[in-house]
């Protein structure tokens, strides 16, 4: 893998591995002491949290607890009032190329005016590529997230979780190098989002994406992330980090009844009920 | 049924010209200030033959079609960067509601004084009225857009000119169509009340004239002729409307 010092045999395994936890990964991310507030009010206190380099990161609380703000922070659409955003060690100054940033509310996060294939060439518009190399690349996005035959449907003529797969496919054509998600899945059946759970973790599997994910489903969080990290809220701040250490790949139905898988679940479960009271 | 529907419409306003022109010939009515409606039609007729109706009406709609997009379009880009930039909208938020309430036909005589007579000052007093509702209507359009698209071009690091016409005006262009037709209405009733009022152009003038010239077959006949023409233009503008932006709009893909 990519890690430096990573010891190869030991990620590959498919045992469960400590080697997924951020210890041995080069931070990526990192959130240093952030506040957040608008106004007098406070949204997020005191935030320290490092995301390494190809970790999947989850972020999970009742809403109010910043899990949105503080996925903004990295994306650049919001600055911190106190405290740093750093990414690659450098403090997040605006939106980063290599940060995609995917929103939850797909009927407003795709151009209505625009075909799928469109929507996808609007990345590659924003980041200059000419205009005859747009079309193949266009048409290899769309088939990798399954959707070849619909290049040219309007949003308003797809399903919800064919919109979210031109949305991923857009954040695709970004090339990035990290993948941020506002709970991508939360307004989707049961089916399409398991679907699209294990669409997403195929392919950050070929691209070693860094991922942070905001969820507020236990199970989702759990059957994404190699780290969950649980937050309160009024003011956001974290609450325990949770390490997953399931085996990989992922399967819908043997992961969901591996115990360690129901073990954590029992664990945040209790832990989330906890902070409500 | 789209006949008999047409035909109920008519039913009223023709009944009516019956009924005035019955009335005029069975009181043998002599009188300068009102015509039969066929003695109008005649008069119309004859206008249409001779030319002077439609040299006159291209004369007010030059006029009000270049006031138009003089006025309509430094709104367009004023409303753009009044929407984008917040700031600036609250800088000039106070000259706007200022200035917006002066009508534009108490300016006749400061632009009469400025500009003198002919298609200048007409121009000008059509922009300074179709300026406003594109303004104020775009501003509010734009302010409108949803912030997550708006999101959508800063995260993939789009540039302001590509935002604005990638994004921003393919969001607002059907509220800015409405903008521009209702501005439409506006040139029109400004044009020919600055006709009427004191530049010796166009329809409002031949109006004026015939008025004058105590010729009421006529003056109603261009009474009735610049009411279809403000009809058809706006007929014109709805059918574009519908066929860009209604359900079968092209512009939009399906509807929106």
């Amino acid at each position: 893998m990519e890690t430096p010092k990573g010891n190869v045999s030991f990620m590959t395994a498919p045992a469960p591995t400590a080697a997924r936890s951020a210890a041995v990964r080069r931070p990526l991310i990192e959130f240093k002491n952030v506040n957040h507030a608008f106004g007098t009010r406070p949204i997020v206190r005191n935030v320290d949290l490092t995301v390494g380099q190809s970790e999947f990161v989850c972020l999970i609380g009742p809403s109010g607890c910043g899990k949105t703000t503080l996925l903004r922070m990295v994306g650049g659409l919001l600055t911190p009032t106190s405290g740093q955003v750093l990414f690659n060690g450098k403090p997040v100054n605006g939106p980063e190329k290599e940060i995609s940033f995917m929103f939850q509310d797909y009927s407003k996060a795709l151009l209505p005016w625009r075909t799928a294939a469109g929507n996808v060439s609007l990345a590659l518009e924003a980041s200059n590529v000419p205009s005859d190399q747009r079309g193949p690349r266009i048409k290899e996005l769309l088939e990798k997230v399954g959707l070849g035959n619909h290049a040219d449907h309007y949003p308003a003529q797809l399903s919800g979780g064919m919109q979210q797969r031109v949305q991923i496919a857009r954040c695709l054509a970004q090339e990035p190098s990290v993948l941020l998600m506002d709970e991508p899945f939360g307004a989707l059946d049961a089916m399409t989002r398991q679907a699209l759970q294990d669409e997403i973790l195929r392919l950050i599997a070929v691209s070693k994406t860094t991922v942070v994910f905001v969820t507020h489903d236990l199970e989702e969080a759990i059957y994404l992330g190699d780290r969950v990290v649980a937050l309160y809220p009024n003011p956001g701040r974290i609450a325990q980090v949770f390490d997953v250490s399931l085996p990989s790949p992922r399967d819908q139905l043997t992961t969901r009844e591996h115990p360690e898988f129901l073990r954590l679940r029992r664990e945040l479960f209790d832990f989330i009920r906890e902070g409500e009271t | 049924m789209k006949g008999l529907k047409l035909a109920k419409a008519a039913l009223l306003p023709v009944l009516l010209l019956i009924l005035w022109e019955v009335v005029m010939h069975v009181r043998n009515v002599q009188s300068d200030s009102i015509a039969p409606p066929s003695q109008i039609f005649v008069a119309f007729w004859n206008a249409m033959l001779d030319g002077t109706i439609l040299s006159r009406t291209a004369e007010t709609l030059r006029a009000a079609m270049l006031g138009l997009a003089l006025g309509g379009g430094s709104a367009l880009i004023l409303s753009i960067i009044l929407g984008l930039v917040p700031p600036a909208a609250r800088l000039a938020q106070f000259t706007i509601e200022v200035l917006r309430p002066v009508p534009a036909v108490a300016l006749i005589p400061v632009a009469i004084l400025t500009l003198g007579f002919g298609y200048g000052m007409e121009i000008s007093l059509v922009a300074f009225a179709t300026f406003w509702p594109v303004l104020i209507y775009g501003h509010a359009a734009i302010v409108n857009i949803d912030q997550q698209l708006l999101d959508v071009g800063k995260v993939l690091r789009l540039k302001t000119f590509a935002r604005v016409t990638k994004i921003v005006l393919p969001a607002t262009l059907p509220r800015y169509f409405v903008a521009f037709r209702l501005a439409t209405a506006v040139s029109l009733i400004i044009a020919v009340t600055v006709e009427i009022a004191a530049n010796p152009l166009g329809v409002g003038y031949e109006l004026m004239q015939a008025s004058q010239s105590l010729h009421p077959d006529l003056t109603f006949a261009l009474v009735l002729w610049i009411g279809l023409v403000g009809w058809a233009l706006n007929a014109v503008l709805l059918f574009a409307q519908r066929r860009l932006f209604g359900p079968a709009g092209v512009a939009f893909g399906i509807q929106q």
